[in-house]
């Protein structure tokens, strides 16, 4: 397991920008929104730790449909999935090397980008708390959709239809932990839910994902 | 180890390809599988592997002493040589590549990056994975696809060394690999089509 | 003779043939009595008038909505675990019914909710649930479509449909913990003190039968329609191979 994820680490610095790419991705659109909603910075303020969460979402989704394609394509999966690992192992670690490499940037990115936003420094520590412990959900539930769609020809389009919905109680509690942080309010709840969905998913999805790739294999 | 297939049937996309496959492969022997396309070779080899379960009938040894190489070589293009086979290595729990870099020729490429070798040269790094898997049993789909005629005969030599070792290896091509082998026609175990379901009675009777 | 017996797709067939036209017209005819009841013969309420009406649409179409999703989690159960055809066609024959169901639950609401609270939409728990359901369903219908082996998209539909259903579950308390809401309480519960009153709760638990009788109608034909599609299937490709 630590063979996969040595490789897919190495793969994503060698193939050039693994580790930028996510994060220019993160940059672009935080710096859409204002063009879309004005520059007042009190209205960036008040949105600013929910359009971050966003970002990271869909900087997460963006290199989601290459996490099995590439070794579907090359043959590279039929031999892990014939290889002494279990399949789930396998794909926890992808996904752990899927998350080094898209949610941990962000996630240590995040108060920068927060500084575009006026966001005040007590509000990075909610940021990054909670993107540290939802980004890993991320992953994982990506990794799930990714291998329900391994085997199709344009998977990329379905992969954001089937994921963007399972993302949804990860994207309210990241956010509203941040919110309820940021106005001094308890943010425990949150980040404990928050964190209880990243466990959960990150110790059952492996097995339905793994699952899901034998099925395609077949 | 021998390998066993009992009344093995195998299936593609659903529908029943191979049915009452019983045979035995020696150790130290060679089968060839011989067939026009569609037959059901890469079926037959797929099952084997254990990336599809089959239809009805057993085999053993199971797909863990199984190595499986088809026509994808898995190799990751922006990876050494060398890279790609240690990470196998690694998976499969086995430590030394030299021998599957000698069998090969490839101690020169051991350092170029598998995205620049020709197709030829690709196919060999693939091949000498088998080595590294350390498993009994090969179970081989066109392993000879663009290899010249050195590298044919090399492929050979190291086919030859592991029944030598007494290992077995399945595998189906078209060409002669000047080794003594058994060859198997997979047309005389074609599934045949199950008579037409009655009205309604689709799928469960018609699949079984 | 177990109920097993009727997963057989011949079975299935033969007693489907003969429970749909009495399913149909008994839906129709529940159906017919319980909104011309709703409708025309109970009095308009005291601060909503006659708008409280859509009532008798709204509120079978949304208990449907999630039910139909139960129904689906079932049968994608049993097809995973043991194999039958029928289940997983069901399965795949209820999902667009169902998202039917939930839009006319979102549509009936944006037309109930405008004339109430001022609003066609608003950002409610409940509203919001519906929304991320019917994006589920959604998933689900398309997972199928995409899917050529009818085997494997009934394998990876059965477990989006499994892992969904958990997250559905999970979507439906992280929304109630990020909004208060406009909505009213449930209509019905099986505490009576709770329901609404018995002149409204009469048709309306009327029309919820129909709108029962009309999916499992409706499920019937549908299903029937997808087990014909696969021997259709399993046929031309018996063709090609002889």
């Amino acid at each position: 397991m630590i063979a996969v994820l040595v490789r897919d680490l190495r793969l994503s610095i060698r193939s050039g920008g693994g580790f930028g790419l996510a994060l220019a991705f993160f940059l672009i659109v935080v710096t859409l929104v204002p063009f879309g909603v004005g520059p007042e910075a009190a209205v960036l303020a008040r949105i600013g730790p929910g359009i971050l969460w966003v970002a990271a979402l869909l900087a997460c989704l963006l290199s989601l449909d290459r996490l099995f394609a590439t070794d579907a394509e090359d043959g590279a999966l039929d031999l892990l999935a014939t290889a002494p690992l279990p399949l789930e192992g396998v794909v926890a670690a992808k996904a752990l090397a899927h998350w080094i490499v898209t949610g941990l940037p962000l996630t240590l990115a995040a108060p920068v980008f927060g500084l575009l936003y006026d966001l005040p420094p007590p509000v990075w520590g909610w940021l990054l708390g909670s993107l540290a412990l939802g980004t890993p959900a991320l992953s994982v539930i990506g990794a799930f959709g990714a291998a329900l769609t391994v085997g199709l020809k344009r998977g990329g389009l379905l992969l954001s239809l089937l994921v963007l919905p399972l993302y949804v109680p990860t994207l309210i509690f990241g956010a509203e932990a941040v919110r309820r942080g940021a106005d001094g309010l308890p943010a425990a709840t949150p980040l404990l839910m928050l964190g209880g969905i990243t466990l959960g998913a990150a110790a059952l999805l492996p097995f339905a994902a793994a699952a899901a790739i034998r099925v395609n294999l077949r | 180890m021998d390998l066993t297939l009992t009344e093995l049937a195998c299936a593609r996309g659903g529908l029943p390809v191979l049915a009452g496959l019983t045979l035995s492969v020696r150790s130290g022997s060679i089968l060839v599988l011989r067939g026009p396309n569609g037959a059901g070779k890469t079926t037959l080899l797929r099952t084997l592997a254990g990336l599809q379960p089959p239809l009805a009938g057993r085999f053993a040894p199971g797909p863990e002493a199984i190595a499986y190489a088809a026509h994808a070589d898995g190799l990751k293009p922006t990876l050494t040589v060398a890279e790609n086979l240690r990470f196998w290595a690694a998976v499969f729990g086995t430590r030394d590549i030299g021998p599957a870099l000698a069998a090969f020729d490839l101690g020169a490429l051991a350092h170029r990056p598998a995205g620049e070798l020709s197709a030829g040269q690709r196919r060999r790094a693939g091949l000498a994975r088998l080595l590294v898997t350390g498993r009994p049993v090969w179970a081989l789909d066109e392993p000879t696809v663009s290899l010249d005629a050195a590298a044919v005969s090399r492929f050979g030599a190291a086919v030859a060394a592991h029944v030598a070792a007494g290992g077995v290896a399945v595998i189906a091509t078209h060409i002669d690999l000047g080794l003594p082998a058994r060859a198997l026609d997979l047309t005389a175990f074609r599934a045949r089509a199950a008579p037409l379901p009655a009205a309604g009675g689709f799928p469960d009777e018609a699949l079984s | 003779m177990s109920i097993w017996d009727y997963a057989n797709p011949r079975r299935f067939m033969r007693v489907s043939s003969w429970l749909l036209p009495w399913s149909t017209a008994l839906a129709a005819v529940t159906l017919a009595v319980g909104l011309g009841w709703g409708f025309f013969f109970t009095p308009d309420d005291f601060r909503q008038g006659s708008t409280v009406k859509i009532l008798y649409l709204h509120v079978p179409a949304a208990m449907m909505a999630i039910n139909i999703w139960v129904m689906m989690l079932v049968a994608s159960m049993i097809w995973l675990i043991r194999r039958h055809h029928v289940s997983a066609l069901a399965a795949k024959a209820a999902a667009p019914i169902g998202l039917t169901m939930t839009l006319i639950a979102l549509a009936t609401g944006a037309i109930w909710g405008q004339p109430m609270w001022g609003t066609w939409w608003a950002w409610d728990p409940r509203l919001t649930s519906f929304l991320i359901l019917g994006l589920f369903y959604l998933g689900y219908i398309a997972l199928w479509e995409a899917v050529e082996n009818p085997d494997t998209a009934a394998d990876l539909t059965g477990v989006l449909c499994l892992v969904g259903s958990v997250f559905a579950l999970l979507s439906r308390y992280a929304v109630l913990f990020w909004s208060q809401g406009l909505h009213q309480g449930a209509s019905l519960s099986l505490d009576r003190k709770e329901n609404v009153h018995d002149v409204f709760w009469l048709p309306l638990v009327t029309c919820i039968a129909g709108f029962v009788l009309f999916f499992v109608a409706l499920l019937l034909l549908r299903t029937r329609t997808e087990i014909r599609a696969r021997r259709l299937k399993a046929l031309l490709a018996r063709e090609r191979m002889a």
